[in-house]
């Protein structure tokens, strides 16, 4: 601390410059916004790396229409073609049994939450959706597993995969679809209401038609996120090379277990489709992103 | 995004007694109203249902085979898990687990709050949404893809940088040589899993960054502050717990992340000697039960595993749970 005096001493003996700023303060300055932009650089260039990589090294087999129209049966890691329709389609098979057994349980959880939930029972719900946010997935296939398998000792299959996927959609669809119902504004209810419009219409015909763009964004935002997942296939869904359709009993193949079942492969055939099948599956989830991110900025709350 | 805070409107509603928020009392008893208010009820009861479930299921399949473990559960490195006389521990699992999550932790944080503060107090308007969302698009690739891009590519890459740091600051215990001899060690699995976990510290960090009163930021120039000044004694001060809940939130993710971190440590024969080593390699809990997934064949075997899972998911909960009370913490002093 300088004392009235030291001050005194001090601007008779150097007139105070009010200019700019000292040297070394300047310069810390400068450093900061360096090291800022130098981290954003950092932060972006894995995923530019990463794109890269994978579409250098997958591209090339994704442009060929076998690809998307042929399996791998017969197929082995020595012999080049063959394609990943078994894969895509139990990708995709998978994610929509997922989202047709969440979407309903996690919206109607939030409409819950948001709309009725008063008290102890809401705080009680809206703590297990937190909890359920935080569950791993591989505890999540782990659950699965030990109620079916160890406890009821049934066969694997895909449904099992989608039961325990659910377990990861329904916090995102909850937490996400509470958010939009809250920007829903309240003149809108108390309008409904005045007109003498029960609740469950006003709910059903206005409220979640208001939000409905929001959404359907956490939905395939949801739905992005799990498509990826690869944890819980590897304990509950083997992989197979034939196409697949039943999802009650035996094997169904998905882009990730494809990938994981080559992933230490050293022949050169093998590799070119796990890149491939990571492009496809980067590809896939980026649509699904994308799609998300359009519909939410057409969003009309 | 404040779904990634875990904040939900529950939090936000009136005690029991006091006047309803929205549209209480518009029910009216009417058939339809019964059974879409019971439908509501019902899946949020549904969502209470499965969490007991999980825990009750876990606990009931792991306790009979602790039971019959004749090693501790906490401290052994073993895991021999079939035959009358099981003995595994969970030592070698959790210590890889926290170290290669701490790793990743200890990049990303400090990365991730520069990033967002690039974002939030540097980066010109037109910049700034594109390139939040590039940041977010990290969160979407795959990890199995991140596996592979950590297992062919980044790997290799490293192997000057993890011999030199080996040999250099080989003394520290955390730095030593062990008998992996690849580059696919916990350290490998540590640097991806922080570019795994850069987008979720990212994000909430933007969040709490943005928020700073315009007033605060405002005052220190004023007062003759730099910009990093202002950041130092406004930004950074204001978005502290929001920093510490994204930290929390990021390692919860690098905790129960496997099939990435599965790929990239070598898995170690059974009875192979402690380390304390990054350059080490073993198994996180998550990646464990991953790789025992063929394993599963009794009750015994694979109640071995689930005791590891509910101890991750136990680990995972806390974590979670720090996150989320620093918020609200948050909340309480900023109304």
């Amino acid at each position: 601390m300088t004392t009235v005096t030291d001050a005194a001493t001090l601007s008779d003996a150097r007139p105070l410059d009010l200019s700019g700023k000292s040297g070394s303060r300047a310069a810390k300055n400068s450093i900061a916004t360096v090291v800022m932009s130098l981290s954003f650089a950092i932060a972006v260039a894995p995923l530019a790396w990463i794109l890269w990589t994978v579409a250098v090294k997958g591209g090339h087999l994704l442009l060929n229409a076998s690809w998307w129209t042929n399996s791998q049966q017969g197929i082995t890691a020595r012999r080049v073609g063959g394609g990943a329709t078994h894969a895509i389609q139990g990708t995709l098979l998978q994610g929509a049994v997922t989202a047709a057994i969440s979407v309903p349980i996690g919206v109607l959880t939030a409409v819950y939450l948001v709309e009725y939930g008063r008290g102890k029972l809401a705080r009680v719900v809206s703590f297990m959706v937190d909890i359920l946010t935080g569950v791993p997935s591989i505890v999540a296939g782990l659950f699965i597993y030990s109620v079916f398998m160890t406890t009821f000792g049934m066969q694997r299959a895909a449904i099992f995969v989608c039961l325990a996927l659910t377990l990861l959609m329904i916090p995102t669809i909850v937490r996400s679809t509470e958010e939009m119902l809250k920007l829903v504004p309240n003149e809108l209810r108390e309008a409904s209401y005045a007109l003498g419009v029960p609740k469950w219409k006003t709910i059903f015909s206005i409220v979640l038609p208001t939000a409905f763009s929001g959404i359907v964004t956490g939905i395939l935002l949801g739905l992005a996120r799990i498509m990826g997942e690869t944890a819980p296939l590897l304990i509950l869904g083997p992989y197979t090379k034939a196409i697949a359709s039943d999802l009650f009993s035996g094997n169904m193949a998905t882009l990730p277990t494809m990938i994981n079942q080559d992933r230490d492969q050293a022949l050169q055939p093998a590799v070119d489709r796990i890149w491939a099948a990571s492009l496809t599956l980067i590809v896939l989830i980026l649509i699904l992103n994308l799609l998300g991110r359009f519909i939410s900025s057409r969003s009309k709350v | 995004m404040q779904s990634i805070t875990g904040v939900s409107i529950a939090d936000e509603l009136p005690a029991d007694g006091e006047p309803p928020v929205v549209g209480d009392g518009a029910g009216t008893g009417r058939l339809g109203d019964r059974l879409f208010g019971g439908a509501a009820v019902g899946s949020g009861l549904i969502v209470v249902a499965l969490v007991t479930l999980i825990g009750v299921f876990l606990l009931s399949q792991a306790l009979p085979a602790l039971a019959k473990n004749e090693a501790n559960f906490f401290t052994s490195t073993e895991w021999a898990v079939s035959g009358d006389h099981p003995r595994f521990g969970i030592a070698r699992l959790l210590w890889v687990t926290v170290l290669s999550s701490l790793m990743a932790l200890s990049i990303a944080v400090p990365l991730g709050v520069a990033v967002a503060l690039f974002l939030t107090q540097y980066a010109p308007r037109w910049l700034a949404r594109p390139a939040a969302a590039t940041v977010d698009l990290l969160a979407a690739v795959p990890s199995i893809v991140f596996g592979l891009w950590g297992l062919r590519v980044l790997g290799p890459m490293t192997s000057g940088l993890q011999d030199f740091l080996r040999n250099n600051l080989g003394f520290i215990p955390i730095f030593s040589t062990t008998s992996v001899g690849s580059v696919t060690t916990v350290f490998l699995a540590g640097l991806v899993l922080s570019i795994m976990i850069l987008p979720i510290v990212t994000a909430l960090s933007r969040e709490v960054f943005a928020q700073t009163p315009g007033t605060h930021k405002e005052g220190a120039l004023a007062l003759g502050a730099t910009k990093w000044e202002m950041i130092r004694t406004a930004v950074l001060p204001f978005g502290k717990p929001g920093v510490i809940s994204a930290s929390m939130l990021g390692l919860g993710r690098a905790l129960g992340e496997t099939v990435a971190v599965m790929m990239l440590i070598s898995s170690l024969p059974g009875g192979a000697d402690w380390s304390w080593s990054l350059f080490g390699g073993g198994e996180t809990f998550a990646s464990k039960i991953a790789l025992g997934a063929g394993e599963f064949d009794s009750p015994q075997k694979t109640g071995a595993y689930i005791a590891a899972g509910l101890v991750l998911f136990i680990l995972t909960f806390v974590v979670n749970a720090i996150a989320r009370v620093v918020i609200e913490r948050r909340k309480a002093f900023t109304e």
